[in-house]
């Protein structure tokens, strides 16, 4: 169908139950007879429990049960999975100390789940749980990213000093001889500051049992739930996938933080089977602050070797990231190869090295959160780079267009692990000085000036790499699991499609987009298709949705299942149209044999396969359904240059973004306006870290920023309008040639944010500002350097 | 327990609560209409609106006895029958959504701007949808929404 089918901005169906509030979230069910869990929580960063009563609990109106870790030992409850292991530079594993779903003798950050209880009524549970009794010896608290190492207090006595692993990616010899030859280096140390996802949905999970089948269903918040299935059937509660279903519904935002397998999702599950009844838990804010995996907290000292022509010839990171008290499902892969692989970035340098040391803290635990470790890498250089522009003294642009890998260097190997398959860096960076009217900054700082205002524009370029893969490369790298996508098409009898994926969709409009991939490809209505996700038993398997893979990777799996029907659809029409199959073609949803108007429409075809009356029977099954699973070849590499302009009250140190535009190279676009949303979204949450987002803890452990009153979630009116641009170059090994674009608007902001900050501050000597840059940091700046004037 | 006799979404209804029964538990509890949703625990994300007499309010923090005698619009009963309310069709048009979970509240909080406001400028806008947070959008079509149903194409 014309303006449906790959490349329409057609608009959402599932915008209609959404806008109608008759969306189906996980709190949004309630079954009959259930239950609900309280999570006791420590209230203390890190102490012994030495000894924990829960009877008059037990005692309480309504109290169905109260459980702890002794019950869960008593049942052989597995821990909290890891997924994914890295080893340190001396070849020995990361440290992996257990992570019991309920504290076992020791609490280890505020919001570690000590106990629950299951009442009748929510307030029931709540208020028996202050009945518990718990005798708390206070311990030590380590907070701090910096001093974590070695600093005489161990969260885990597996891993005395704190240190999980210390890992390292490059060539140190080279990097050392590269700066032997530099002509100048710039440095910089900087803190990626903690940030807590807050999907506005929070987390919610109902655990229900049947005893006649011996079936157990969890309904959770994710966005994996075949992963959930897989590492909490086989690792935690030891349930066969075929008695467990792990149904996500409708999921309202994840960001990362609904990827990973969390301890109430293996409480509601287990419980259900002791008490027999529905178990429902939803979290409330204040729980998810201290209880969702948050993101970032890295501190970093970087290095850059330049030759008299500001190219660069070597670099060189070593960062130390805060994973948190335990290790999340991918906690350890994110500061190291979603991090350390994209060190690179756009630019050829010869010789780049990283270390990273993780510690464990007395800290909710740290994972993905959108970006991933991309962020972190992309600040780190991209701040890098404007710094030494204006230590060359030359533009910020130019700096970058000197060192851009060329077009035709691609397919490009960078120094650390990755291959860029296709990327045109020069035309987003072109694209962006156009939107962004580059060339009249000075006249409008002029006129700010006369404002009495400072006016700085910040330029960064940014790469990621999407859709980890492939999977005997995860493997070697240490995932424990593989990293393709599956699809199944089930074509039904009357011609409709249902499109079976194993990716979730959580606001990025897959029923939308993935019905476009599937009808654009048949040449059928796109009103035909139907997408399915979400549910373990519906969808034969999947991998989930995260770090951008959702149609680089899911879609490509879809692709290749609607060429499989394809293929079957052509060998029925052949028999059909009597002819042979190699001799038939489709286009425009009719199968027709070459060079004729002889053909059958695809419904005919599909009508044919369910009921064979007349039907190649001997040689070919009825039915037309086709799975397949898609392992990719590579990342794909979206790239853009990102431009922002920010004008400061100098007064105040109030900073307002006066412009920011993004152009960005997605590749093939399947849906410009899904897409253009999710980078708008990307460089909400990107310009928030930059200007007002913060974990924030005190010396004590307690997260200070622990609710909305506190935590700076950007509003409508700390948002500029964006202006957006893309340009592409195909992915060139995937049959959609796209590129993710979930994270990318959250990569390639925070940097853009922070170096206009520092133009704008430039006259004041501020060569750095680390994030969030608050008025009160930024006015402080200024005094100081105003002081530092004076003084000479 | 106190008894409370309201209208919600055109129906009458005489309930029996405990006088601690917020209006959005009322709601999505004991009336099943789960549109309203809850975001935080502080009054501040606004995926709970819902219009009391009229007014948009945060229903987290509204007790169910104090819209005793009131009438009370949700997100089921903005628009009547098959088709959406402006605002909602402006929300679609413009993919004034993703996730959907704070759209109800966000919905009814600019469908009340709109009647006080028919034709706010964009700074007004922004400024009346501080009480609603949204993670996924940047708010950008959001705001390009209700300009649509504003009559101010965007």
């Amino acid at each position: 169908m014309a303006g449906t089918g790959i490349g329409s901005a057609i608009k959402r169906r599932e915008d209609f139950r959404f806008l109608r509030g008759s969306g189906r979230y996980t709190d949004d069910i309630s079954l009959p007879n259930q239950t609900h869990m309280h999570v006791l929580r420590s209230t203390l960063a890190h102490a012994k429990i030495k000894k924990i009563d829960t009877s008059a609990a037990k005692k309480a109106p309504g109290v169905v049960a109260v459980f702890t870790c002794e019950d869960l030992d008593a049942a052989s409850v597995g821990g909290v999975p890891c997924g994914w292991q890295i080893t340190s530079r001396d070849g020995n594993p990361m440290v992996e100390p257990p992570h019991p779903v309920l504290a076992r003798g020791k609490v280890r950050h505020v919001g570690d789940p000590i106990a629950v209880v299951i009442a009748e009524s929510l307030n029931q549970a709540k208020d028996a749980a202050e009945l518990i009794d718990i005798d708390f010896k206070e311990l030590p608290v380590v907070v701090d990213t910096k001093s974590a190492l070695n600093n005489g207090t161990s969260v885990h006595d597996e891993a005395p000093g704190n240190l999980c692993f210390d890992w390292e990616l490059g060539d140190a010899a080279a990097v050392v001889d590269a700066f032997k030859k530099a002509d100048h280096v710039t440095s910089i140390d900087l803190v990626n500051n903690r940030l807590i996802p807050n999907a506005m949905e929070p987390r919610a999970a109902i655990g229900d049992y049947d005893m006649g089948s011996g079936e157990h269903t969890l309904y959770t918040t994710s966005q994996n739930p075949h992963v959930i299935r897989l590492l909490m059937g086989a690792f935690v509660l030891g349930i066969p996938e075929h008695k467990l279903r792990v149904y996500a519904p409708d999921v309202g935002g994840g960001f990362g933080s609904k990827i990973f397998h969390y301890a109430e999702e293996i409480l509601v599950t287990w419980a259900a089977k002791q008490i027999n009844r529905p178990v429902k838990w939803t979290a409330e804010r204040s729980e998810s602050f201290i209880s969702d995996a948050h993101g970032r907290d890295h501190v970093t000292h970087a290095e850059m070797a330049f030759d008299k022509n500001a190219k660069a010839l070597a670099l060189k990171v070593d960062t130390i990231a805060n994973l948190g008290a335990y290790l999340s499902t991918f906690g350890p892969a994110i500061p190291t190869w979603l991090h350390g692989t994209l060190l690179a970035g756009q630019y050829a340098t010869p010789a780049i090295y990283v270390n990273v040391k993780t510690v464990f803290t007395n800290t909710v635990p740290v994972d993905a959160y959108r970006g991933a470790g991309r962020p972190e890498a992309s600040f780190v250089l991209e701040r890098l780079m404007s710094k030494a522009a204006r230590e060359f003294g030359i533009d910020q642009a130019e700096i970058r267009r000197r060192n851009f890998v060329q077009p035709d260097q691609f397919p490009y190997a960078t120094p650390v692990a990755v291959e860029y398959d296709t990327g045109n860096f020069q035309a987003n960076m072109d694209q962006a000085l156009e939107m962004a009217d580059y060339d009249g900054f000075e006249a409008r700082k002029a006129k700010s000036r006369k404002r009495g205002k400072l006016r700085g524009i910040g330029v960064a370029s940014y790469i990621e790499a999407c859709g980890v893969a492939p999977s005997a490369l995860a493997g070697a790298l240490g995932a424990r699991a593989g990293l393709y996508e599956v699809a199944t098409i089930r074509v039904n009898p009357t011609g409709s499609i249902s499109v079976l994926t194993g990716t979730h969709s959580h606001g990025q409009g897959h029923e939308t987009t993935f019905a476009q991939v599937v009808a654009g490809k048949l040449g059928i209505d796109v009103d035909s298709v139907e997408l399915v996700h979400g549910d373990t038993d519906k969808i034969p398997f999947g991998m989930g949705t995260y770090g951008s893979r959702s149609l680089a990777v899911g879609g490509a799996a879809i692709s290749q299942a609607v060429d499989k029907v394809i293929e079957k659809g052509r060998k029925i029409a052949a028999h059909l149209l009597e002819a042979s199959a190699d001799d038939i073609v489709f286009e425009n949803g009719a199968f027709t044999v070459k060079g004729t108007d002889r053909s059958k429409a695809f419904g005919e075809i599909a009508l044919a396969a369910y009921v064979p009356h007349s039907y190649p029977i001997d040689e070919l099954e009825p039915g037309l359904e086709e799975t397949a699973f898609y392992d990719p070849k590579n990342f794909t590499f979206p790239a853009g240059t990102y431009i922002c302009e920010v004008e400061i009250d100098p007064r105040t140190g109030f900073t307002e973004i006066a412009s920011f535009v993004a152009s960005d190279d997605f590749g093939n676009i399947v849906n410009p306006m899904i897409v253009e949303g999710q980078v708008h979204g990307g460089l909400a949450q990107g310009i928030g870290q930059a200007l007002l987002e913060n974990a924030s803890y005190d010396e004590n452990g307690q997260l200070l920023s622990g609710t909305y009153m506190d935590y700076t979630m950007p509003r409508a009116d700390d948002m500029p309008t964006f202006k957006v641009g893309t340009t592409c170059t195909p992915c060139t090994h995937n049959p959609l040639g796209a590129k993710g674009c979930g994270e990318a608007g959250a990569i390639g902001s925070p940097p853009a944010v922070i170096n206009a900050i520092v133009d704008a501050l430039g006259e004041y000597g501020v060569t750095h500002i680390d994030m969030p840059a608050t008025p009160e940091k930024i006015w402080q700046a200024i005094q100081a350097g105003t002081r530092a004037q004076a003084a000479e | 327990m106190p008894q409370i006799s309201l209208e919600v979404n055109g129906k009458s209804i005489t309930a029996e609560v405990e006088p601690n029964v917020l209006l959005v538990d009322f709601i999505r509890r004991h009336l099943g209409l789960t549109g309203a949703h809850v975001g935080c625990d502080t009054a501040q994300c606004g995926a709970c609106v819902v219009h009391v007499n009229g007014d948009s309010v945060k229903s987290c923090n509204t007790l169910a006895v104090q819209c005793d005698g009131a009438k009370v619009t949700t997100i089921e009963g903005l628009s009547n029958g098959a088709d959406l309310h402006p605002v909602q069709a402006a929300f679609r048009e413009a993919h004034g959504l993703q996730c959907g979970f704070c759209t109800p509240g966000m919905v009814m909080s600019a469908a009340d701007l709109l009647q006080k406001n028919p034709k706010p400028s964009e700074a007004e806008i922004r400024e009346w949808l501080k009480g609603n947070i949204c993670r996924c959008t940047g708010y950008q079509n959001i705001v390009k929404a209700i300009q649509i149903a504003s009559g101010q194409a965007a």
